[in-house]
């Protein structure tokens, strides 16, 4: 009503030249989807979409000509997200590798913004249960159900520098409620580093690295190191991509990856999203004139 | 002292309303602002209602702003898309509109009715300034009035480029106004 009130002065309104407030701009697109490409990236999925998702790795390239260099074989998680808020969306999948299911939340804390009101980073929690439903090979142990879960707590740290680059930092904390020996830890941690470089307005170049603070004795357990490409294509984004990881859990890939790079133990593979609009947003709601 | 310039501006500013009528500004900040730019493949629109907009009763002067990134796609990647790719609007925040209402003085602000009215000025989007023309209708209720009105651009004078303008998103983009004054 403020605005309302009919105003005047002595010398012509002129508002033509009336100052403009600056804008404060909340960053968008510091990632092109939620995943990097195994683990989660800073972005959410928009509120009242549910999101397909195929991942799907291949074998390994060591395997040689005899299994087409790895072609042959495939581990896939197929996956439904859904955005409940523009800031809060939750999960679910089912993995090959193991037979695991696994479900997650994620929610959006802080917001990179840019203009009137500054901040530099953006913030989310992300929070992940897996079951891993493989039958036991032995019948020494027989496990509780409890002892098939595992959970992941990460921080996920963002920042877009400009359209061209975006870095995320990912501290994560990993509980396994059954390990193999008595002297194993159950609680783990890793922090993950991830990249986007901008290389044309469609294609993306993204990179995943995750470095384990402490880690599980087997040897053979390395590092996940991804390197792939993110592209766009008007209705989804599609991201192919090398890795040495097998599965696509938090569980799997951060701290049960087995393939070593040098050794040529890469996976091609690729991530595929079809989105769904569920509750169309207000505006559309009453469609005037569209 | 400076409680006193404050008062006197206020007494100043109470009596200026009642000598000029005409000098009324109107104002909204939800008015709304959609547009299309559907082709046969694929239905593109938005819906902006954030509209900040005022203008002057007596001489028609009139203004227009949005953000860019308040239009509202049913499609979340398409919006990313829009601001990311083609309407740049990180770089590009706002679109506004500066002109006059031509035939202002047709409208009769005190008498319920509905108005045609024409808008001459300049649009500036993308970074780019262009003359543009629209027609539309000025409702009245109450000394509440309603503009409505629609206009055509072509997305390559505002040097909107992008892969698919021509085949999955048209090239001349029909924008609808609609704001509603106090």
């Amino acid at each position: 009503m403020v605005v309302a009130a009919p105003f005047s002065t002595q010398a012509q309104i002129d508002l033509f030249a009336e100052k403009e407030e600056e804008v404060t701009d909340i960053v968008t697109a510091t990632f092109k989807t939620t995943r990097v490409v195994n683990g989660h990236s800073i972005e959410n999925v928009g509120k009242g979409i549910l999101d397909f998702r195929i991942l799907h790795r291949f074998g390994q390239f060591s395997d040689g000509a005899y299994n087409l260099f790895g072609l042959d074989q495939a581990s896939i998680r197929l996956g439904l997200d859904y955005g409940i808020t523009k800031n809060w969306m939750v999960g679910i999948g089912r993995s090959t590798f193991e037979k695991q299911y696994d479900a997650f939340t994620k929610v959006r804390i802080l917001s990179q913004t840019t203009g009137g009101r500054q901040f530099p980073l953006s913030l989310s929690y992300a929070a992940t249960v897996i079951y891993k439903s493989v039958k036991n090979p032995t019948t020494t142990y027989v496990p509780y159900q409890s002892d098939r879960l595992s959970y992941a707590h990460q921080l996920i740290i963002a920042r877009k520098f400009g359209d061209y680059f975006s870095f995320q930092v990912t501290p994560t904390y990993f509980h396994y409620n059954l390990v193999q020996t008595q002297s194993t830890p159950n609680d783990f941690m890793s922090v993950g580093l991830a990249s986007r470089i901008r290389i044309s307005k469609r294609v993306n170049l993204t990179g995943e690295y995750y470095y384990r603070v402490n880690k599980l004795p087997n040897p053979d357990y390395k590092d996940a190191l991804s390197i792939g490409f993110d592209i766009e294509t008007g209705g989804h984004v599609f991201q192919l991509h090398m890795t040495n990881s097998t599965g696509m859990t938090e569980r799997t890939f951060i701290h049960e990856t087995t393939g070593e790079w040098g050794k040529g133990n890469i996976r091609f593979g690729f991530n595929v999203s079809r989105v769904f609009t569920i509750i169309k947003p207000k505006e559309f709601r009453n469609p005037a004139g569209l | 002292m400076k409680q006193m310039t404050k008062i006197a501006a206020m007494v100043l500013f109470m009596m200026s309303t009642q000598y000029s009528q005409a000098q009324k500004v109107y104002a909204t900040k939800t008015g709304q602002i959609a547009f299309n730019a559907s082709s046969p493949i694929e239905k593109i629109a938005a819906i902006n209602n954030q509209t900040d907009s005022k203008f002057v009763g007596e001489n028609g002067q009139v203004v227009f702003a949005v953000l860019i990134k308040g239009f509202k796609f049913e499609n979340q990647l398409m919006e990313d898309h829009f601001n990311e790719n083609y309407m740049e609007s990180t770089k590009f925040p706002k679109g506004d509109f500066k002109g006059y209402i031509t035939n202002i003085k047709e409208v009769n602000f005190s008498k319920d009715g509905s108005y045609p009215v024409t808008l001459d000025g300049n649009l500036t989007l993308h970074g780019v300034t262009n003359k543009v023309a629209a027609t539309g209708t000025m409702k009245v209720a109450g000394g509440a009035p309603e503009m409505e009105g629609t206009f055509k651009i072509k997305l390559k004078d505002y040097k909107v480029e992008g892969l698919y303008i021509g085949e999955k998103i048209a090239p001349e983009v029909a924008i609808t106004v609609k704001c509603k004054y106090q």
